[in-house]
């Protein structure tokens, strides 16, 4: 991107495209991203991204998130798209073609995933990940990140998708030395990160608004 | 393989967002942003390996008709109803380079305006061979085309009286996920563009441009459909030529 400076001597031009402006994913967000939970069914044999996040022969800990994401009136989005992207459980991510990617039942363990995508209920307004347990990776300036899970959401309302990241509640050793979770300047604010545990759950609830609102990342 | 990615250092963290370029989450004309923009400042920092990473999505998970909306959700022997029309375009990064493989996802209303949608109370008539899904993976230059219909305008319930431009909705992924970028496709010449809430969220009128995909007439298919050209820009990386690293750490 160009910045637009007022240079009274010319320069050089900084040659380059800027991004492409975001707009609101809308309403109607799973006409597009998960067409089969909307309705709209054999145009894709599935949507993407549903199902497990990785085949059941892949090593790790099974794991299962939920969520919501709350408004600032405490209410619940009926109609966000939540996703996901991790690294498996020897923190590698993967980088090979996600064929398909679809549900587990015909997804070899050599296939490498990670990614998962779902909408949320319409009328609960629940989003639910199966997954494994991700393993540590490298910050860029070669300390470790505890295990975490990023986290990308858009809907109706929200002009610019929102990142965030997942941590754990049983990781507290790492998430006491994770590079990003320090960089919180209020350490109260490091808890809207961390997941919180729900009947064997890992329960991970965003917070748009309010005293408890989750720190958004620009990253 | 995925162990060397892990490791490599050979290609910079994402270029910042520019964002005052994009729309701010708090535009209050549009008024289901109120509740839903958060009003604490964002962390700021370079991606790490968990943004400069993304799923890498295969051709062979794309069929035929995904790219032709036109044909994806008709019976045999019918097709959607409206103006047929292809848009076409390139997906690139800042540094003006296609990206190959990116998953080009689209959705949209129908010829009258109307969604195929459970929670969609427009008047206008349900098309039974309109379904408002697509998609596709550019090739090796960044391209992407597919086939539709003109989506219709429509009424919604924002001000009393507010119209949504003619649009198709984009979801794009490119190489990371720091990319990752949901956007609309407006149309040259459509006079309800300046008059959107939406699309004034974005208050740069030359960013507002980058959204409106011309007329390409050397593009129609003669005497069946006209052609849009739409490019999609992503964000570009940083060079690495001299890495943020801390000394005599692994």
């Amino acid at each position: 991107m160009t910045f637009p400076l007022n240079r009274h001597f010319g320069a050089q031009s900084l040659e380059g495209l800027p991004e492409s402006p975001s707009q609101t994913a809308g309403p109607y967000v799973h006409i597009g991203c998960t067409p089969n939970v909307a309705g709209i069914e054999g145009v894709f044999e599935r949507d993407l991204g549903s199902g497990s996040l990785f085949h059941q022969d892949v090593e790790g800990e099974r794991i299962v998130i939920i969520g919501r994401v709350l408004d600032g009136a405490d209410a619940p989005l009926t109609d966000a798209l939540v996703e996901i992207w991790q690294a498996d459980s020897a923190g590698h991510y993967s980088e090979g073609t996600v064929s398909r990617a679809t549900a587990a039942i015909d997804r070899s363990p050599h296939d490498p995933c990670g990614f998962g995508r779902c909408a949320t209920d319409s009328v609960t307004g629940e989003f639910r990940f199966d997954t494994i347990k991700p393993g540590t990776v490298p910050y860029p300036d070669g300390r470790w990140q505890a295990p975490h899970i990023t986290f990308w959401i858009v809907a109706r309302g929200i002009n610019i998708g929102l990142h965030t990241r997942m941590y754990f509640a049983d990781e507290g050793d790492a998430n006491e030395r994770d590079p990003l979770l320090n960089r919180i300047e209020h350490i109260k604010r490091r808890q809207t990160l961390i997941s919180s545990t729900d009947e064997g759950a890992h329960r991970f609830d965003i917070r748009l608004q309010g005293d408890a609102e989750t720190v958004f990342l620009d990253i | 393989m995925t162990a060397d990615r892990n490791d490599s250092t050979d290609s910079g963290a994402y270029i910042a967002r520019n964002r005052q370029w994009h729309p701010a989450a708090l535009t209050p004309e549009y008024k289901t942003s109120v509740l839903r923009s958060p009003q604490r400042a964002l962390l700021s920092l370079d991606s790490t390996i968990s943004e400069m990473t993304g799923p890498v999505f295969g051709h062979d998970m794309i069929t035929e008709l995904d790219n032709d909306l036109i044909q994806n959700f008709a019976s045999p022997g019918n097709s959607a109803i409206g103006q047929r029309i292809i848009v076409h375009g390139r997906v690139l990064d800042e540094q003006g380079r296609g990206v190959p493989d990116a998953l080009v996802e689209v959705w949209q209303a129908n010829a009258g305006g109307r969604y195929r949608h459970a929670k969609e109370t427009y008047l206008a008539t349900i098309d039974p061979n309109f379904g408002g899904c697509g998609r596709m993976l550019t090739d090796q230059d960044g391209r992407y085309r597919f086939r539709t219909i003109h989506p219709g305008a429509y009424p919604w319930p924002n001000g009393a009286n507010d119209w949504r431009p003619a649009h198709i909705h984009f979801s794009i992924f490119g190489q990371g996920f720091a990319q990752r970028l949901i956007t609309q496709m407006y149309f040259e010449g459509d006079p309800l563009i300046p008059l959107c809430p939406i699309a004034n969220g974005i208050h740069d009128q030359r960013a507002i441009k980058r959204l409106i995909a011309p007329l390409d007439m050397s593009n129609n298919i003669p005497m069946d459909a006209r052609a849009w050209k739409f490019d999609i820009v992503l964000r570009g990386r940083h060079s690495t030529m001299f890495e943020n690293r801390r000394e005599g750490d692994g």
